[in-house]
C-alpha cells in the first residue's frame, strides 16, 4: 500500500505575503510528552497539519486525544517541566517557531497567532475591567497611548457585538454573561489582527442558543479578514458547517484528515466512522446508537501498532503490531488505517 | 392509562438572596423554580431540557426532597413526598434514586467499588442481609456492563464511562421505580456517551424503570425520551410527546432552542432556519413580568408583559405557554 504523504490542496482565497511560499501555519511531526512521577504521557505523538489564510481547519477529538496540547505547543504555552516538545517543527510563514527565543516568540503570540480558550471566566483577570484588558494589548504590543488604546478597544468590542461598548468598557468580567465574556476573549484575541486564530473549544461551556451566536460571530469575523481559523472541538456538530477541513485525532495522533463533507459522507477510518455513528441526532429516530466499544487509552500506555486496534471492529493481527502511517486515500484525504479501503468501500 | 407514578404540582423553590455576614438581611429572592407541574408514568422517560439556570436541577432535587419546596407537592403513588414524616420519606427514597453528572466527584475515592455499590444496603438495612451484599453487588456490576471481579478496585482505576456505570449500579441497588438522571451522560465523550445511553435504555426495558432525564443536550434528550418538557427561567414552557415537541413546537423558545442545535452533517449546513436569540437569559432574581421569555421573544406584545400565559393546549396540539403559540418546523 502506498505510504506517501499528500499535501492537501489549499483554498483559492489564499493571500500570501510575497516573501513566503507554502502554507501560513504548518505543523510537522510534532510530539509533546509530559514527564510525570507515574510515567511519560505521550500527549501528542507525531502530528502534522497545515492551515492557509482564509481557511478553517477543525481538529476533532475526544478528551485526552491531544488536541489541546497540540494547540498549546503552537502558542508556546507548554509548561516545561513537565512538558517537553521532543520532535517536530511549527512553521509560521516558513519560520520555525520552536527555534525562536522567548522574546521573539512573545512577538508572534497575539500579533501573528492568537488563541481563544474554552473558559472565558478563568481566562480573564477578575480585578481589571474588560476594557483595560483589551486596551492592554495595544499598550503593550504597540505602545499606544491610553486614549488611543481605549478608543481601539471600544472599536474591537463593537466588532464582536457587545451592546453599548463605550459604557461597558469599565465593567468587570463578572458583570458579563458567559456568552459576552467569550466575546471579550475573542475581541482580545483579534485586537492585534492576527493571521491565525486558534479557538480551543470556544463554545463548549456555553448554552446552545449562545453557542450559535458565538459560531456566527467567528464565521463573520473570518469573512471580514483572511484570517486562518483552527477550531479545536470534541463536537462534530459545532464545526460541521464552518470547517473546510477536519483532522480527527485519537490518542495523540491524527487518524484521519480531509474535507468536511467527504469525511462525513465517506469516513476512511473506523474511529471516525464510530464517532459519527455514536452521535445522537436531532434529525433521525434511530432507536439504538452504535457506540464504539471500550474507552480511549491511557496515554502512558498507548496500545502497540494502531492505537485504536483494541476498540476497532475490523482489527486484524497486524493492527496490533504495525503502526499505520497516514495513507493517502485520495487527493486531500488521509487515513491512518491499514484497511482504509475496506472502510471506504463499506459506504457503497 | 393508570395513575402516574410521580405527580408534580405547583412546585416552587425560592432561595433567599442575602447581604451581610453576621446579620444576614434578605435583599431579594432567586426564583429557581417558579410553578412547575408534570407527571411521570411508570416505565416512561420524561426529558426535562433547558439552558443553564433554568431550574432543571433544582427540580431534580425537589423530586427527591433533597431540598425543601417553598410551595407545591410531589406525589409518589399518591403520597406527598414534601408532607410526610422523615421515617416514611426514608422508606420512599428506596423507590426514587438519582444518577449525578460528574462521575469523578460523585464517587468517594477512598471506597472500593464494592463498598460504593453496597452502601445503599448499609443505609437501608432491611433490604438485604449482609451475607448477600457481595453477590448482589456483583450482579449489579454485571448488569451495568462491568466486570464483577472488579469489586475491590477503587474509582480512579476506572474510566469516566465506567465510573458512570458504577453510579448507575449504586442507584439500582435498592430496586427503585424511578431514576432521576441529572445530566447523567453530559460529562462523557460521544463514543462512551452512546454506550451509557444504550445501557440506560436496556435497563429501562429490563426493569421497567421510569426516568426523569434532565439534560441540556437536546439530541440526547430526543434520543432517550418518550415525552419532553422544556424549561425556561423556572417554568415549563412546553410539554408533550417527543415527536410532537421536536417536530411541531409551538412555543417560540422551544423553536429557538431546537433550531440552535447544530447538525453534525455538513451537507445540512444552512438548511435549518436558525433562530438566533438576542441577548441573554434574565436573572431569576428579577424575572420579567408576565411571560418570562418576552424580553427575548420576537413575537412579544404588551399582552405578554401584562398577562402570564398558562401552560395549556393551544395551536400546537400539546401544552405550551405562549399567547401567540403557532407551529413552526425547525428541525429538518
Amino acid at each position: 500500500m502506498p505510504a506517501t504523504e499528500m499535501l492537501p490542496s489549499s483554498t483559492p482565497t489564499t493571500k500570501r505575503r510575497p516573501d513566503h511560499e507554502g502554507p501560513l501555519l504548518e505543523v510537522e511531526d510534532l510530539a509533546v510528552e509530559f514527564r510525570t512521577r507515574d510515567g511519560v504521557v505521550h500527549a501528542v505523538d507525531g502530528v502534522s497539519y497545515h492551515v492557509d489564510a482564509g481557511e478553517t481547519l477543525a481538529i476533532l477529538g475526544e478528551s485526552g486525544s491531544g488536541k489541546s496540547v497540540g494547540a498549546q505547543a503552537v502558542m508556546g504555552l507548554i509548561d516545561s517541566p513537565p512538558g517537553h516538545i521532543t520532535r517536530g517543527s511549527i512553521r509560521y510563514r516558513g519560520k520555525d517557531l520552536l527555534g525562536l527565543d522567548e522574546g521573539a516568540r512573545q512577538r508572534v503570540r497575539g500579533r501573528d497567532i492568537a488563541m481563544v480558550f474554552q473558559d472565558a471566566l478563568s481566562s480573564l483577570n477578575p480585578v481589571f475591567t474588560v476594557g483595560d484588558q483589551i486596551a492592554e494589548m495595544y499598550r503593550v504590543h504597540e505602545g499606544a497611548s491610553r486614549a488611543d488604546a481605549r478608543r481601539r478597544a471600544i472599536d474591537m468590542m463593537d466588532r464582536v457585538h457587545i451592546p453599548a461598548a463605550t459604557s461597558r468598557f469599565d465593567d468587570y468580567p463578572h458583570q458579563f454573561s458567559g456568552g459576552m465574556r467569550q466575546r471579550i476573549m475573542i475581541a482580545m484575541a483579534l485586537s492585534l489582527g492576527p493571521d491565525v486564530l486558534i479557538a480551543d473549544e470556544p463554545t463548549t461551556a456555553l448554552d446552545v442558543t449562545v453557542q450559535a451566536q458565538i459560531m456566527d460571530l467567528l464565521a463573520e469575523l473570518q469573512r471580514e479578514s483572511t484570517m486562518a481559523l483552527v477550531l479545536i472541538t470534541h463536537d462534530l456538530g459545532v464545526v460541521a458547517d464552518v470547517a473546510d477541513r477536519i483532522a480527527v485525532m485519537y490518542a495523540g495522533r491524527i487518524v484521519e484528515h480531509g474535507p468536511v463533507i467527504e469525511l462525513y459522507e465517506r469516513p476512511a477510518h473506523p474511529y471516525t466512522q464510530g464517532l459519527i455513528d455514536s452521535i445522537p441526532r436531532m434529525d433521525d429516530d434511530r432507536e439504538e446508537l452504535v457506540p464504539i466499544a471500550g474507552a480511549p487509552p491511557n496515554l502512558m500506555k498507548v496500545p502497540s501498532g494502531c492505537s485504536f486496534h483494541p476498540r476497532c471492529p475490523i482489527a486484524r493481527d497486524e493492527c496490533a503490531t504495525d503502526e499505520p502511517p497516514l495513507y493517502a486515500v485520495w487527493s486531500g484525504r488521509e487515513s491512518a488505517c491499514h484497511f482504509w479501503e475496506e472502510v471506504v468501500s463499506s459506504h457503497d | 392509562m393508570t395513575e402516574p407514578l410521580v405527580q408534580v404540582r405547583g412546585l416552587v423553590k425560592h432561595y433567599p438572596l442575602t447581604r451581610g455576614i453576621v446579620f444576614k438581611k434578605q435583599v431579594g429572592t432567586v426564583r429557581a423554580v417558579d410553578g412547575v407541574d408534570f407527571d411521570l408514568a411508570s416505565g416512561e422517560t420524561l426529558g426535562l431540557v433547558g439552558e443553564s439556570g433554568c431550574g432543571k436541577s433544582t427540580v431534580a432535587k425537589l423530586v427527591l426532597r433533597l431540598e425543601e419546596a417553598t410551595e407545591g407537592q410531589v406525589f409518589f403513588e399518591g403520597e406527598d413526598i414534601h408532607d410526610m414524616p422523615h421515617g416514611r420519606l426514608r422508606e420512599l427514597r428506596r423507590q426514587i434514586q438519582i444518577v449525578l453528572q460528574d462521575p469523578y466527584s460523585s464517587l468517594n475515592p477512598r471506597m472500593t467499588v464494592g463498598d460504593i455499590v453496597a452502601e445503599p444496603f448499609a443505609v437501608h438495612r432491611s433490604v438485604a442481609p449482609r451475607e448477600s451484599w457481595r453477590r448482589r453487588v456483583q450482579d449489579l456490576l454485571e448488569r451495568v456492563g462491568l466486570d464483577p471481579d472488579h469489586v475491590n478496585r477503587y474509582p480512579h482505576q476506572f474510566s469516566g464511562g465506567q465510573r458512570q456505570r458504577i453510579g448507575i449500579a449504586r442507584a439500582l441497588a435498592l430496586d427503585p421505580q424511578v431514576l432521576v438522571c441529572d445530566e447523567a451522560v453530559s460529562a462523557l465523550d460521544v463514543s462512551v456517551q452512546a454506550q451509557v445511553i444504550n445501557l440506560l435504555r436496556q435497563l429501562q426495558s429490563d426493569l421497567g424503570l421510569a426516568y426523569l432525564f434532565i439534560a441540556h443536550d437536546l439530541s440526547v434528550v430526543r434520543h432517550i425520551s418518550d415525552r419532553v418538557a422544556v424549561m425556561y427561567l423556572g417554568k415549563i414552557v412546553e410539554v408533550g410527546e417527543r415527536s410532537d415537541v421536536f417536530r411541531e413546537p409551538g412555543h417560540p423558545y422551544t423553536q429557538a432552542l431546537l433550531s440552535a442545535v447544530p447538525s453534525p452533517d455538513p451537507r445540512k449546513a444552512g438548511e435549518n432556519d436558525r433562530i438566533v436569540l438576542e441577548g441573554d437569559v434574565p436573572s431569576p432574581a428579577d424575572p420579567p413580568s408576565g411571560c418570562h421569555f418576552r424580553t427575548r421573544c420576537w413575537k412579544a406584545t404588551e399582552r405578554c408583559a401584562a398577562e402570564e400565559p398558562a401552560l395549556e393546549v393551544r395551536a400546537a396540539g400539546h401544552p405550551d405557554a405562549c399567547h401567540f403559540s403557532e407551529i413552526r418546523h425547525v428541525v429538518r
